[in-house]
């Protein structure tokens, strides 16, 4: 099953690796994995979006926590959560495109950030099977280039992650 | 004034050593060290010992931490330096042992440009590390150094590397040393959750077929004296892990001996068919109970107690997880079973009936009278000349089985062995850090013909420092333990499993300034043992000629279950 994981852990360089490492010497999946410092420049908070067995997530639970640097682990699955990721998209924009691109951006509630001759370029926020669905609904062909972040995550009302 | 109360990073390194109370530091210097080097000429508060490869700087330290429980210190080199001690580093973290190793790195303004004796030491340890840091400021060697200690010897212990780039080594900086660490990303539990331990406790009182199963924590977290205290209380069998002999004495009655791959019939018949099982400080591994789906042929409810979380549930579904401290967890368990004052059921009396009847089959009788000599009787007799006192170690192989299974173990940090790595080479150097860490303690390194090969250059160390190490060099001219799979799994395709080209191992130790004996008729062993252990002063080497057919047994074969063992007996009846 799909989880993702948020996680606190000191803002030193190094302990991204230690994180990748665990994940690649252990053989957990990961589909994504964000990070960036917070509000506290001490540390960093990261999401890992992986995917295994009730068992496989309760080892990578325990691994993450068993490292020095990681300060707090949340499998924000335990409950429930909001998760959001950001994706640029260029697509080709020329003669009646343009019209076309401009209303699949509305319907889908993203924003045209650059525009140029032949191309616009859109951002789009929301959960991955939006993202996806966004994709989709596009003509494959008109498609140029994308970027996606990954998942970020965070806990519903009460559920807070922080030191 | 202000200029005074600066001291260099090497010297800082230093004074944080002497704050730890350090005795030894096994180390190999070169370029990127100097600094340090040059700053150990001018101190006296531990001795650097010399050795002859960084790989056995490490094993060496490694062992002067099993066997006494404190953090054991290395220091190396940059590049060459630090990647030899990486299979050091290895076999401590596979079994959990406090170690600080010190590297020494370029400095920082070469770092990340291919420099002389360059490698990235951070990057290529931290696979097989508890922790290691880079030091990239003279003012923070002396916090990361008490963290790097603190690290090392709490929770679950491990190595932790320190790398300290030359030039910071250099610089000045006035020396604090931190009296106590905070860490908000670091905080072991020690105190095990006391409903888990009423629950446990409950468990073990009712049960019908109560087993108890240590491993390498009881040894590691001093719990051995508690343990006693609670399977006598009880009056359950036990079994130890590979790394947990010692935990309980192995003479005592309710021993049942070492389970496992090549553990005893009744260990594991027991581990097998118990009602409910308290693990203490083990972790389930493939070598103890082979295919977890077999061992889940037969229900059982799992007690498991454990420091660290991860071990908990990994292998194997546990019923009442207890994360904590050993030693504390078992004394509260004690003080629980005291209150209730536990009478010996009659489905106890049944159970020790069924296990006596397994222990009947006497699965570690050998064959004795071929006129060979037999690997197992030097090591019974070893035991014997020795009383049962000596710290043994061992390399990896066939003498490494046979010594856990012939030497019976009374006390913990006694038996010292690479459990988890399972590293060919430990045995010498092992047999060093324990023989510096007891100068007079009777130091005995079982070992086989291709291991003691992998770091014979000690051998001069031992010279140097005149350690009185006795080598127990079985002999049998084969890479024993592969050749017995070869013949049980490969048909006897004996694939590059022969050792031709041995040296004279006799002259080879003469060389060094040691006393070497050939021992080639079982009616000599005995003797030659006691004559090599009256030379209380003097490295002996005993180069035993054993039986080269002899297999281990039993046997588990991998990814089999527990009960499922080959004993020598049915070996012997296909023979005939």
């Amino acid at each position: 099953m799909r989880h993702i994981i948020s996680l606190l852990m000191e803002n030193e360089s190094g302990a991204l690796s230690r994180v990748a490492g665990l994940f690649s010497a252990r053989g957990y999946n990961i589909e994504s994995l964000t990070v960036a410092p917070t509000e506290d420049p001490t540390l960093s908070r990261m999401t890992i979006v992986t995917s295994g067995s009730d068992e496989v997530i309760e080892q990578i639970i325990k691994q993450l926590n068993k490292l020095i640097d990681v300060v707090k682990v949340l499998d924000l699955n335990d409950g429930k959560f909001i998760e959001r990721e950001l994706m640029l998209v260029k697509v080709k924009a020329t003669g009646a495109f343009r019209e076309e691109m401009k209303r699949m951006c509305d319907i889908f509630r993203g924003r045209i950030i650059d525009v140029a001759d032949g191309s616009f370029t859109i951002e789009l926020t929301g959960s991955g099977s939006k993202l996806d669905a966004f994709i989709e609904s596009l003509d494959k062909t008109a498609i140029l280039e994308t970027v996606r972040t990954g998942a970020s995550g965070i806990g519903r009302g009460d559920r807070i992650l922080k030191v | 004034m202000e200029n005074k109360q600066q001291i260099t990073g090497a010297e800082i390194v230093i004074r944080c050593l002497e704050q730890e109370k350090v005795k030894f530091v096994f180390g190999y210097p070169g370029g990127a060290v100097l600094h340090i080097y040059d700053a150990i000429y001018n101190q006296n508060h531990f001795k650097h010992i010399l050795v002859r490869h960084e790989q056995a700087a490490i094993h060496a330290a490694d062992a002067f931490a099993r066997s006494t429980g404190e953090v054991g210190v290395a220091l190396v080199t940059s590049g060459p330096g630090a990647t030899n001690a990486i299979t050091g580093i290895a076999t401590a973290y596979m079994d959990s042992i406090p170690l600080v190793v010190i590297s020494g790195q370029v400095p920082v303004p070469a770092i990340g440009l291919d420099a002389f004796q360059e490698v990235d030491m951070v990057g290529v340890t931290r696979p097989c590390v508890k922790h290691n840091f880079l030091v990239k400021d003279v003012k923070d060697i002396a916090s990361v150094m008490k963290k790097a200690f603190h690290i090392a010897k709490t929770g679950r212990p491990g190595p932790v590397v320190v790398d300290i780039p030359k030039d910071i080594t250099a610089h000045l900086a006035k020396f604090d040393y931190p009296q106590s660490v905070e860490m908000r990303s670091y905080n072991p539990v020690t105190k095990g959750h006391s409903g888990q331990i009423k629950k446990a406790v409950k468990l073990l009182l009712e049960a019908k077929r109560p087993m108890v199963y240590t491993g390498g924590g009881v040894v590691l977290g001093d719990a051995a004296e508690a343990l006693v205290k609670l399977v006598r209380a009880l009056g359950v069998p036990v079994t130890n892990t590979l790394m947990g002999l010692g935990g309980y004495p192995a003479t005592d009655k309710q021993f049942v001996g070492m389970l496992g791959m090549h553990g005893t019939y009744e260990a594991n018949m027991a581990m097998q068919d118990c009602d409910v099982l308290l693990a203490v400080g083990a972790r389930f591994d493939d070598r103890v109970i082979g295919d977890p789906k077999h061992f889940f042929n037969k229900s059982r409810t799992i007690i498991h107690v454990d420091i660290d979380p991860s071990s908990i549930s990994k292998r194997v579904k546990v019923d009442v997880p207890i994360v904590g401290d050993v030693n504390s967890v078992l004394a509260e368990m004690n003080e629980l079973v005291a209150l209730e004052k536990p009478q010996p059921s009659a489905a106890l009396k049944a159970w020790w009936a069924q296990i006596e009847a397994w222990r009947s089959k006497l699965c570690l009788n050998y064959n004795n009278n071929n006129g060979l000599i037999k690997p197992q009787y030097v090591i019974e007799k070893l035991w014997q000349v020795t009383e049962g006192d000596a710290f043994v170690t061992s390399d990896v192989g066939q003498h490494q089985m046979w010594a856990a299974q012939y030497y019976k173990f009374d006390q913990p940090r006694r038996w010292i062995n690479s459990g988890g790595l399972g590293t060919m080479g430990v045995g010498l150097p092992y047999a060093m850090g324990a023989q510096f860490a007891y100068p007079d303690a009777q130091v005995a390194c079982v070992t086989g013909e291709g291991s003691i090969q992998m770091n014979i250059q000690e051998l001069s160390t031992c010279k140097q420092y005149h350690l009185p190490i006795k080598v127990i060099l079985l002999n049998n001219r084969y890479l024993g333990m592969v050749r017995q799979w070869q013949e049980f799994f490969y048909e006897n395709r004996y694939s590059e499993s022969y050792m031709e080209s041995l040296p004279d191992f006799v002259k080879l130790a003469e060389s060094y300034g040691h006393v070497g004996m050939n021992i080639e008729k079982p009616e000599d062993v005995e003797g030659a043992l006691t004559d090599a252990f009256a030379m209380k002063d003097r490295f002996v080497f005993m180069n035993f000629i054993t039986d080269q057919k002899e297999n281990v047994f039993p046997m588990i074969a991998a990814g089999k279950g527990l009960s499922e063992m080959i004993l020598a007996n049915d070996i012997d009846a296909e023979e005939l």
